[in-house]
């Protein structure tokens, strides 16, 4: 608990901060009218924000949240699916299922995900997938998010099903359930709960993560952004604003994690342990 | 094999100048992050929201949009970063990207530190404070030394994820490993499956080396409670 580090701040000291909360404004606010005032010189004039927000702007930065959005919850169901699969597959009783599932996820997750996503891009898989009618700038950008956070939310799910008390599972097995109802019935519903967090978070990770797709010109919120910056001739400007939406958009899904994460830790009626793990969201992967 | 034997020296020059930024926004995550850390359980309320407000910020961008609005934005505020004194060469863009990637990691740094911290058994901060240690002299002297040692782990978690995202640097213009391949793809289409296994190779010593590290680090550091 952070609280224990210091006293309560008595009458003196508060005098003493917020003397100096007034000092380090002040100091900052000199430093950033200096910054502001360069900045006003070309990129934040009131001509670029009126250029900026012309209604053919608008769409355009609907069609690229459009094209983010679309990307982002395809990648999500599909690495869901993902590492469902190989999750099962790492618990599996079978040696040999297991090593491959282990060197699968282990390999995707090492390498980085924009490379993923360039070779799939550079690959015959992208034009396989234009020829079942999947345009191939998606494509490949889906399948890259699927391989990385799919490997990601592999390693979730075994920690989250590894997290249930042994008792449940020793229990379920003395009743005489098989190990696929035991894993269906006993482990996994109580392992969700505790996931459901973490899943969340790496959802984050998956939107913030679809802006890849401006390196191989998937129309997404960036190139969009990137667009209507050149055109205007303000990409900073452009960027900034750009910058809200993401964050907007993202801060509440994390405000959703955290507040089931809140809503589980107080109801833990499984007295299983919270999964934390590597997931992009703590990592910045 | 052949065709990486000899485009050797283009593989060496891009991984080259993934290390670079690798170790340069390292060390920039490394000291913002553990003053972010600080920031977050000191005793001033502005400053408390200031590090929460950073922390939030950063961890909700896209880190090409960081990177772009770095390379964008310094040089138009009149921050030119060119640096060259002996062995360390680096371009405008180079710059740039590690310090768009270091403040970037530094946010997830303070997050692990922080959450370290807390894992810090109360009596400790209590004991210290108890001797007559100051806020600043309980942190550094006491709390900090724990928890850093507690950390490793999620650290090491945290170093991984930068050293593959140094290739999201290719965005802002730097040629580092991830540049280079898109080169070499675009150049030999019949190779190109060669060219994967290569660079992937490269990206995965790095991480092996870094979790090896980490591994000798934690067994070393780890203090049993």
């Amino acid at each position: 608990m952070s609280s224990v580090l210091f006293d309560v701040p008595g009458p003196r000291a508060r005098t003493r901060q917020r003397i100096g909360t007034v000092l380090v404004a002040a100091l900052l606010v000199g430093i950033g009218y200096v910054v502001v005032r360069r900045l006003t010189e070309e990129q934040f004039t009131v001509e670029n924000l009126d250029e900026l927000f012309q209604p053919g702007n608008f769409e355009a930065i609907g069609e690229g949240l459009l094209g983010t959005v679309q990307a982002a919850a395809i990648a999500i169901v599909t690495s869901v699916l993902f590492g469902l699969v190989f999750a099962a597959m790492r618990l599996a009783d079978n040696r040999l299922v297991g090593a491959v599932a282990w060197t699968v996820v282990e390999f995707f997750r090492a390498v980085p995900l924009l490379m993923l996503i360039l070779i799939i891009f550079y690959s015959p898989v992208k034009d396989v997938m234009e020829d079942v009618g999947v345009p191939g700038d998606l494509g490949s950008l889906v399948l890259g998010l699927t391989l990385y956070n799919g490997a990601v939310l592999a390693e979730v799910f075994r920690a989250g099903v590894n997290a249930v008390p042994t008792g449940q599972a020793e229990a379920a097995y003395a009743v005489g359930m098989r190990k696929g109802q035991v894993l269906r019935l006993i482990q996994v519903p109580q392992a969700v709960r505790i996931m459901l967090p973490a899943i969340i978070s790496q959802c984050v990770v998956i939107l913030k993560d679809t802006s890849l797709g401006y390196v191989i010109i998937y129309d997404e919120l960036l190139s969009q952004a990137n667009n209507i910056g050149d055109f205007i001739g303000a990409n900073l400007l452009t960027y900034v604003c750009i910058a809200l939406i993401y964050v907007s958009i993202n801060y509440s899904l994390s405000r959703v994690a955290t507040w089931l994460e809140a809503r589980t830790t107080r109801a833990a009626r499984s007295s299983a342990q919270r999964v934390e793990g590597a997931t992009g969201a703590l990592t910045g992967g | 094999m052949g065709f990486l034997l000899d485009n050797l020296d283009v593989i060496v020059e891009g991984f080259a100048v993934t290390l670079q930024l690798l170790a340069t926004a390292g060390i920039i995550a490394a000291v913002a992050g553990t003053l972010l850390a600080c920031v977050r359980v000191s005793p001033v309320p502005p400053l408390r929201g200031v590090g929460t407000a950073y922390v939030n910020v950063f961890r909700n961008t896209p880190l090409l949009l960081v990177l772009l609005i770095m390379a964008f934005g310094l040089p138009e505020v009149g921050v030119s970063l060119q640096i060259d004194v002996g062995p360390l060469q680096y371009s405008n863009f180079e710059t740039y990207a590690s310090l768009g990637l270091g403040l970037y990691t530094a946010a997830f740094v303070c997050e692990a530190l922080r959450s370290g911290i807390n894992s810090v058994s109360s009596g400790q901060a209590e004991a210290a404070r108890a001797v007559g240690m100051s806020f600043g002299q309980t942190l550094r002297l006491v709390v900090l030394p724990q928890a850093a040692r507690s950390v490793v782990a999620p650290m090491a978690s945290i170093y991984i994820a930068l050293a593959k995202n140094t290739s999201v640097a290719l965005g802002a213009g730097v040629a580092e490993a991830t540049y280079e391949m898109r080169k070499l793809l675009n150049d030999n289409a019949t190779e190109r499956l060669v060219i994967f296994i290569g660079f992937a190779l490269g990206y995965i010593a790095i991480v092996a080396v870094i979790s090896l590290v980490a591994n000798v680090l934690e067994r070393r550091l780890v203090v049993l409670r």
